[in-house]
């Protein structure tokens, strides 16, 4: 530590998971960074890019096999309707504590000011077009890219 | 703890809020602003008198409910109060820092 006490500067937040629990999760850090005056960027990788895709991003459920915290077992998770079930139950209480859904979320982060980045990989492999991606994501770049942006003191790097 | 604001002497806690609003006044704002290196505009009184209101109203203040109040947007709302808006434009407003997440 130097002698800025190794505050934080920046959140390169990677975001590689569309269930919603973990874009939810990297959406609340990113956006609590930008509320402390910490600069937040946001990488969507594999399946993470599906929390910017048009039409996926308002379909994101909730897993519910896989998932110890949710308390059933992994039969019942793999019914045909759980996961829906979860992710109605989960947004209901989303929503009592003033938690968006994803759609205005991304809104929020972007006139937050949390830069958005898609994986160039990712993208070629799931056959993304540009038009299919949130307005919010400036651009598609390589893992190098992401490092390069990631230089400099007081930068953090989290992976969800 | 106290703290001497526009030649006041104010209670505040240890991160510098005000804990009694009735101490506030127009001044004390200014002060507070200037400490955080902002100059004031008609603009940024207007969303000050707007976050007064909610306190009194006891609402409990986030970004998200700033952005739909209709008085400021987001994006405005950062460049007003530029490094941690929701902190330190309800320092200025001398009412107490809101616990939010979002």
């Amino acid at each position: 530590m130097n002698e800025d006490k190794g505050k934080i500067k920046k959140m390169m937040i990677i975001l590689s998971k569309a269930s919603l629990e973990n874009v939810y999760a990297a959406f609340v850090l990113a956006n609590g960074a930008r509320m402390e005056g910490i600069e937040a960027e946001l990488f969507f990788t594999f399946f993470g890019l599906e929390a910017v895709h048009k039409k996926k991003l308002e379909k994101l459920h909730v897993a519910t096999v896989g998932n110890p915290a949710m308390h059933m077992p992994t039969m019942i998770g793999g019914l045909p309707g759980m996961e829906a079930l979860a992710t109605t139950m989960m947004k209901k209480e989303m929503e009592k504590v003033d938690m968006p859904e994803v759609p205005e979320f991304l809104d929020i982060l972007y006139a937050s000011g949390v830069r958005m980045w898609a994986c160039k990989l990712a993208f070629d492999m799931f056959h993304y077009k540009e038009d299919d991606l949130y307005e919010g994501v400036e651009d598609i770049i390589t893992v190098g890219d992401f490092y390069k942006r990631s230089e400099g003191e007081g930068v953090h790097m989290l992976f969800i | 703890m106290e703290k001497t604001i526009a030649g006041k002497t104010i209670a505040v806690n240890e991160e510098g809020y005000l804990t009694d609003f009735s101490q506030w006044n127009e001044q004390v704002g200014e002060e507070l602003a200037k400490e955080a290196n902002i100059n004031l505009t008609p603009r940024h009184w207007e969303v000050l008198k707007y976050l007064q209101k909610e306190q009194q109203n006891q609402v409990a203040l986030s970004i998200r409910r700033v952005g739909k109040s209709g008085v400021v947007d987001i994006k405005e709302f950062y460049s007003l109060f530029p490094n941690a808006p929701l902190k330190t434009s309800t320092k200025i407003a001398g009412i107490p820092k809101p616990a939010s997440c979002i």
